[in-house]
C-alpha cells in the first residue's frame, strides 16, 4: 500500500471522526447546556467539510500515482 | 571500488510488489499495531473491570474521561496532527512532481505542527500535575465535597472526595492540615478554599499516573504516542536538513525515505484519531 492510499484511508477514518465528534459535541451542548460544546460540534462539522474537499483535491491530484 | 547495488532497493521486489524499504516499514508498523492494541485491549479490559464510582477518578458519578480532561485542548491537538499528515503527503508529491524545494518546506511544516503538538501536550500535563484529589475517610458535609456509593464484590461503600489545586501538597502531613481550592461545583460557580484536617485525609495525590487507573493509562498511552511523535520528528528534521545533497545524489531514493517516512507519521496520527474518542469522549 502506498502514502497515496494510506492517506486516503486516514483522511476517511479523520472525516469519521470528525462527524462523531460533532454529533458528540452538539449533544453535550443539547444535554448540558455547555456553550463551548456548541463552538466544538460547529468546528468539528466545518473541519468534516474541508476534509472531504480536500480528499476530492487530493485525488484529482495525485490521479497518476499508483496506489500499490 | 564500485558501488554495489542492492537489488530492490528502489523498484518493486516481484514477492512482495514493493521496494525493500517500503516492505521493512509495514512490517515495522505491523509490530506497532500489535503494541498500541495490546495496550487499547488492557484499557479496555481495566475500564469495564473497575468498580462504580472509581472511573475515571474516585468520587466521579459519570464515567467519561472529558469529566477531568481538557476536550478542547486534546480536539485542537487532533487537529494539528491531521493537517501535519497532509503537509506530509504533500511534501511527497512535491518530490514526485521533481519540486524539491517545496517538498521540503511541507516537509518543515510537517516538523512545526509535530512541535505545536507537543507543547499543547505539556500544556495539558501540566494542568494534570498542578491538580489535586484528597480522598476523605469519612465524609465530611463540606462545600465541594463529592460522595458517591461505590458498588463492588465485596459490598457498598461511600467515597468522600475533593478535587482543586492544593497550596501545602508537599507538607501538608508536617503541617496537620491541608489547604485546598476546591474546583467548581453545581452549587458553587467558583473555586472555595477548604481547609481539610490531615488526620481525616485517606490519601491526597496529584491527578498524576498513580491517581488512578484511568490517568495511568492515559497516561501510558498518550506518553507512548508522544514518544513516537518525537521519533518522527527526529526523523523529519533529518530528511529537511540532509535532503539537499540525497537528492542531488538519488532523488527516487530520497522520494522513496520520504514515503516511508510518511507512512509512518500517518500511522501515528491515525493511532491518536483513536486515542482522542477512547479517552476523552467515551
Amino acid at each position: 500500500m502506498s502514502l497515496k492510499a494510506f492517506h486516503v484511508f486516514f483522511l476517511a477514518v479523520s472525516l469519521l471522526m470528525t462527524l462523531g465528534f460533532g454529533v458528540w459535541a452538539i449533544r453535550d451542548y443539547l444535554d448540558a447546556g455547555k456553550q463551548s460544546s456548541l463552538y466544538l460540534g460547529t468546528g468539528s462539522f466545518v473541519v468534516a467539510a474541508l476534509l472531504a474537499v480536500y480528499g476530492v483535491w487530493f485525488l484529482k491530484k495525485l490521479r497518476n500515482v499508483s496506489y500499490v | 571500488m564500485s558501488d554495489v547495488a542492492i537489488p530492490h532497493d528502489m523498484e518493486p521486489h516481484p514477492l512482495t510488489g514493493m521496494y525493500n524499504g517500503k516492505f521493512g516499514i509495514w512490517l515495522f508498523l505491523a509490530s506497532e499495531v500489535m503494541l498500541f492494541g495490546a495496550l487499547f485491549s488492557t484499557y479496555v479490559l481495566l475500564r469495564v473491570g473497575a468498580p462504580e464510582g472509581t472511573w475515571p477518578m474516585y468520587g466521579q458519578e459519570i464515567t467519561t474521561g472529558n469529566q477531568i480532561l481538557n476536550v478542547s485542548l486534546a480536539f485542537v491537538n487532533t487537529l494539528v496532527l491531521i493537517t501535519s499528515s497532509v503537509t506530509m503527503v504533500l511534501s511527497w508529491a512535491a518530490l514526485k512532481m521533481n519540486n524539491f524545494a517545496k517538498g521540503r518546506m511541507f516537509l518543515f511544516i510537517t516538523f512545526a505542527l509535530a512541535g505545536v503538538f507537543l507543547v499543547i501536550k505539556f500544556f495539558e500535563y501540566k494542568g494534570k500535575f498542578t491538580h489535586h484529589q484528597v480522598v476523605l475517610k469519612e465524609p465530611l458535609g463540606v462545600d465541594g465535597e463529592k460522595v458517591i456509593t461505590s458498588k463492588t464484590d465485596k459490598g457498598e461503600r461511600k467515597i468522600a472526595v475533593v478535587n482543586g489545586h492544593a497550596e501545602n501538597f508537599g507538607t501538608w502531613e508536617e503541617d496537620g492540615y491541608l489547604l485546598i481550592h476546591s474546583d467548581p461545583t453545581e452549587s458553587h460557580d467558583h473555586s472555595h478554599e477548604l481547609k481539610i484536617e490531615a488526620d481525616k485525609i485517606k490519601r491526597a495525590t496529584r491527578w498524576g499516573p498513580n491517581a488512578s487507573t484511568f490517568l495511568a493509562t492515559y497516561f501510558t498511552l498518550t506518553g507512548l504516542h508522544g514518544i513516537h511523535v518525537i521519533g518522527g520528528m527526529v526523523v523529519i528534521l533529518y530528511f529537511v536538513l540532509t535532503g539537499a545533497s540525497d537528492w542531488k545524489k538519488r532523488p527516487e531514493k530520497y522520494i522513496n525515505r520520504i514515503e516511508c517516512t510518511g507512512l509512518y507519521w500517518h500511522f501515528v496520527d491515525l493511532v491518536w484519531i483513536f486515542l482522542f474518542p477512547v479517552l476523552y469522549l467515551l
